[in-house]
């Protein structure tokens, strides 16, 4: 490698480069876009690092929370006070805000603050002063979503249970909290005493509350975590403190940021097959240049030299366009992210991000150049006496081509590990790369030999030319049905898997399903509510009350003494959680019996209460039919056994419940019930609603069309942030196709020339050229399609259990729009071809 | 080695594999060259002229036979190292010029001697001389797409001259050019010939220009068929095979 640092390599390398700038050029940008993905993600998340760890304290708002789901007790808080440092208290409940000028009601998120949270960051609020003066004045902060939903204003009404405040400010950023979470549930802060007027704090409310704490003395939070631990334990209390709360957001973000990284990586890969085929047949031109440079003396490592320097100041020119690039875009992405983002980014730019870049897109080109660049050292002085019939890399041992390919699949499985910090994960990625290559170049082999196997001889020449040159000798084929297949995997995958996900939700807005779901109702507001949803014509599809209680034991042993149990299978979540259960004589549709023997009712008295379980909590207890359960139902201890199981379809909205005790037991225990039904629009639900909230405050209300339109929109946020990375793969793809297209015209401009010579007319020509264009787009394209249903299906059948129905018309749609798009650019790019006189071609492009 | 032989060739061989057949191009091959001879190799196409002169000037391996230039046994050399013998010793002009398409006519001229790393100025101020010398004195940046087919034939010539060759090998040299740019051509290349004192061996079907030089050697079916002296030689010591 001595000739990398003679003057004269890189003189010839130079000199050899400045009369094929523009073709040089087309061949670098394919590498830009997808280094320009890679550098604004890669800065992006850096940047959001930063932040993040210089705001930390920001996102808890204090240095340490606790929370309960139930009020604190006398001794816990004489624990707190004993921890020291200054505190706060913050209540959390959902419930329905009524708005009285516009009539509107939404299940919101009420809070009441005591004390100075947050100690770190601010609420901000239009006014300014609002959140100073909101506790004092008794009035309420109410989030701006909200507020702009019902058309409300600073100074008009806000009703939350019982209590009615006025508005005085609205809630623009909550420290810690992104922006989305306001499409959740908006957010109203009421001043803490005023709480209990409200008269939603009740028993069965789930109501959370939260202790923060702020300390001074910049004690070790480590330390005080493991002191505390015991204690909070014993009390069923959740810590979290900001060095928790950094890693949560950390890994969140980190997370979605390797998702994004990888979706540009695959944008880069498709850049290094464009350079890769852009490289060869360039490589493949320079053969007879190397001849004879090798006839004058040249040795085999100067001549490649001279196009690995190319290749090198390429890779590195094509890196840093796309580093600018890259750096550039990353100033448009908090645009795409900020509402799911706690915190306002800091912007810097990352070096390591930059050189990353630089590193990645000079690597990418080189790697993917190797295989023509080696070629080049095998190439003959005798080519100057004769031409090279065969294809460049059969220049090459089959040892080193194998050696070539591990390279590159090493480079792919190393940069997709270093981006996912993952061997499993880089290794996964490269594997379905890999399959996703080889199934593509398998079609585009088929292909080839599907058109010269059953070649339509009987068709006419225009046709004949256009297929046979599906496999003429350095065809394209290849090239393009893997960069338009890859492309089209990609985003498709994308669609698809949105679109699997917003049908299955939108079975809840078929004719028949419920849409509305009151909960929270008092037993003695049953009929007052069933007497308003008669008069409003919504019939009442379901009314189940609801008993709340907790596991004491399984089989007789204490469930704490299961969760401390190793050996143990039961989860913890099942055995802690409060249980929301639910009695009555018969089974709904949407649950199925699938072990055991289902029992309507009992007596009052029966000792041992025959419980139906469903499958997922029978799973997660680690228990099954004939297993004893004793339940705490609010100070009342019950024993009952497992005599069905059920399997519930959860994914309807309507209440689900793990438990179902038979009628007889529950009824005097205390409750309360939950109402299902169904209105007839948006509308009626809204009137409905707004009825039901005036005359019972204290009851919630899902409306289950707004929830699927506020997830539809969450969907849409999140994929537009996926789908703005696919599309560098897009317009790398896109760029890759224009490339081997004008590369290609190189090749064909003399048979073009000929056959016109000969006397084919412009139509001929172009029809040809269609022809061709046309198979290679509707094969990329379909190719990319059905690899993109399987892996939609894959993604369905394994990760979110659903099964993928793909819609055939997207299918058809999207081939030939493609089909369409890759005829477009192989015209613009061949004009020249047929637009001029054949002389002035050939003058031109061999020049 | 005789003294004056620059080169000596002996039972060279060459076969191919064309499927299941062998193909002997060039069947156990003997002649000798003496420095300063002019001589032609001609035969009908297909008679194994052009694999001849590959051979002879280590652009590749015979499957048997040797191959001596300028003292040098080619058949020891690795690629890398016959290539260095070519840019001491050898000049090449082809029939389809081999001007680089990226390099202007000076740059072109330049290359052999820039290869053995020699002063860029002095190197520029010689291909100048010689440009002028095959009268492209005014041509000298033009790319070769910007000159005609003679032009770019006395490019090559011009090109072959500048490492002061012991041996110039040409391959069909007036092939693709019409009579009259042919004739110039040849005669600038038996002028620049004789001024050099450089041994030329010239491939051609071409009977006319083949009964210009002194020495003709007829190949047929891979064989010598006929080797005679057909002028007085321009140098003395001339030795058959």
């Amino acid at each position: 490698m001595s000739s990398f640092w003679s003057s004269w390599t890189w003189k010839m390398a130079w000199r050899d480069a400045r009369s094929n700038k523009k073709r040089l050029f087309l061949y670098i940008s394919a590498i830009i876009i997808g280094v320009a993905a890679q550098v604004a993600i890669t800065s992006f998340r850096e940047s959001l690092t930063t932040t993040i760890d210089n705001q930390s304290r920001e996102l808890l708002g204090a240095d340490l929370e606790i929370e309960a789901e139930r009020p604190f007790t006398d001794e816990e808080l004489v624990y707190f006070d004993s921890l020291g440092g200054e505190q706060s208290e913050m209540i959390e409940f959902n419930s329905m805000a009524y708005l009285p000028e516009s009539g509107g009601t939404r299940l919101s998120q009420i809070r009441a603050v005591q004390g100075g949270f947050p100690f770190y960051g601010e609420i901000q609020t239009n006014p300014d002063s609002a959140v100073r003066t909101y506790r004092d004045n008794k009035t309420a902060l109410v989030d701006n979503a909200l507020l702009v939903q019902f058309g409300a204003e600073v100074g008009d009404s806000i009703r939350i249970g019982n209590t009615m405040l006025e508005i005085s400010g609205g809630i623009e950023q909550i420290p810690g909290e992104a922006a989305a979470a306001s499409m959740i549930g908006p957010r109203i802060f009421i001043p803490y005493s005023l709480v209990d007027s409200t008269g939603l704090v009740q028993r069965g409310s789930f109501v959370e509350y939260k202790m923060y704490f702020k300390f001074d003395d910049g004690r070790d939070m480590a330390q005080m975590r493991e002191d505390t631990d015991p204690f909070m334990e014993e009390h069923d209390l959740r810590y979290d403190d900001v060095a928790e709360r950094r890693e949560e957001m950390g890994e969140a973000i980190g997370n979605l940021a390797k998702f994004l990284n990888l979706v540009g990586f695959v944008a880069l890969l498709l850049g290094g097959i464009g350079v890769a085929s852009a490289i060869h047949l360039y490589i493949k031109q320079k053969i007879s240049t190397a001849a004879v440079l090798r006839c004058f003396g040249a040795s085999s490592d100067q001549t490649m030299t001279i196009f690995l320097i190319q290749a090198v100041v390429l890779g590195l020119t094509g890196a840093l366009a796309g580093t600018v690039l890259g750096i550039g875009i990353q100033f448009m992405l908090p645009e795409l992210v900020s509402e799911f983002l706690p915190v306002n980014v800091d912007l810097t730019i990352s070096w390591l991000a930059v050189g990353l870049g630089l590193l990645t897109g000079t690597g990418v080109a080189l790697v993917f150049a190797l295989m023509p660049l080696l070629s080049l050292r095998k190439a003959s002085p005798l080519y100057t006496l004769r031409t090279l019939d065969e294809s460049l890399t059969e220049l090459l041992g089959t040892k080193t081509k194998w050696g070539i390919y591990a390279i590159i699949a090493l480079t792919v499985a190393g940069y997709a590990t270093l981006i996912t910090e993952s061997w499993i994960a880089g290794g996964i990625f490269t594997v379905g790369i890999l399959v996703a290559f080889g199934l593509l170049l398998l079609v585009a082999k088929g292909l080839m030999w599907c058109v010269r196997r059953y070649f339509p001889t009987g068709f006419s020449y225009v046709w004949r030319q256009g297929l046979a040159n599906l496999y003429r000798p350095n065809n394209q084929t290849a090239t393009l049905l893997l960069s338009l297949g890859l492309g089209m995997l990609l985003i498709s995958t994308l669609y698809f898997s949105q679109d699997m996900l917003m049908s299955e939700l939108n079975f809840a807005t078929r004719d028949d399903a419920p849409n509305l779901v009151f909960y929270d109702i008092q037993p003695d507001q049953s009929e007052g509510i069933q007497q308003i949803m008669e008069e409003e014509g919504a019939p009442v599809l379901q009314n189940h009350p609801i008993v709340t209680m907790r596991l004491s034991s399984i089989n007789g042993r204490g469930v704490q003494e299961i969760d401390e149990d190793t050996t143990s299978n039961a989860r913890g979540w099942a055995l802690d959680r409060e249980y929301r259960s639910t009695y009555r004589d018969s089974l709904l549709d949407s649950e199925t019996l699938v072990e055991g023997e289902w029992i309507g009712s009992v007596d009052p008295d029966t000792g041992l209460v025959p419980v139906s379980a469903a499958q997922e909590i029978v799973e997660d207890l680690d228990a099954g039919v004939g297993d004893t359960l004793t339940f705490n139902v609010q100070g009342v201890p019950i024993k009952t056994y497992i005599a069905s199981i059920r399997e519930v379809d959860f994914r309807r909205v309507q209440p689900n419940f793990f438990m179902l005790f038979p009628s007889g037991v529950l009824e005097q225990a205390p409750q309360i019930r939950v109402i299902v039904t169904r209105t007839a629009g948006q509308t009626e639900s809204a009137r409905l609603q707004q009825q039901v909230v005036q005359e019972y405050p204290n009851i919630s209300a899902i409306d289950v069309g707004l929830i699927l339109q506020t997830l539809n929109e969450f969907i849409d946020k999140v994929s537009f942030a996926i789908q703005f990375m696919a599309l560098f793969s897009i317009l790398t793809g896109l760029i890759v196709l224009a490339s081997s297209v004008a590369i290609s015209r190189f090749q064909r401009i003399k048979e073009s020339v000929l056959l016109r010579t000969l006397g084919a007319s412009k139509r001929q020509i172009i029809s040809i050229l269609s022809i061709e264009y046309f198979f290679l787009g509707v094969l990329g394209a379909f190719t990319g399609l059905i690899l993109s249903v399987l892996s939609t299906w894959l993604l369905g059948y394994f990760y979110f259990e659903l099964t993928f129905v793909p819609n055939l018309w997207v299918i058809f749609l999207g081939t030939f729009a493609i089909a369409g798009l890759t005829i477009l650019i192989g015209m613009l790019n061949s004009r020249s071809v047929y637009q001029k006189p054949p002389l002035e071609v050939l003058r031109m492009e061999t020049a | 080695m005789s003294s004056s032989n620059i080169l000596e060739v002996t039972d060279l061989t060459q076969q191919f594999r064309s499927g299941d057949k062998k193909l002997t191009v060039l069947d156990a091959v003997s002649f000798t060259v003496s420095e300063g001879t002019i001589c032609s190799i001609v035969g009908p196409s297909g008679s194994g002229k052009t694999t001849l002169l590959g051979l002879c000037a280590g652009l590749d391996r015979p499957t048997a036979g040797q191959v001596i230039l300028n003292g040098i046994t080619l058949g020891d050399l690795n690629e890398d190292e016959r290539a260095a013998v070519r840019n001491d010793f050898v000049g090449f002009i082809f029939q389809t010029f081999q001007l680089i398409p990226t390099l202007t006519a000076l740059e072109n001229v330049m290359v052999p001697l820039e290869l053995r790393g020699e002063a860029t100025k002095e190197v520029s101020q010689y291909a100048k001389q010689l440009l002028e010398d095959v009268g492209l004195g005014d041509r000298l940046n033009h790319y070769p797409t910007q000159l005609s087919g003679g032009e770019q034939q006395r490019v090559a010539i011009a090109r072959a001259f500048i490492n002061k060759p012991d041996i110039l090998f040409a391959d069909e040299p007036t092939g693709n050019l019409d009579a009259e740019t042919g004739e110039t051509i040849e005669n600038l290349l038996f002028d620049l010939n004789r001024a050099n004192g450089t041994t030329l061996v010239i491939v051609t079907h071409d009977l006319e220009l083949a009964h210009k030089c002194e020495r003709v050697i007829q190949l047929k079916s891979g064989r010598i068929d006929s080797d005679e002296w057909i002028n007085e030689p321009a140098t003395a010591n001339i030795k058959e095979a």
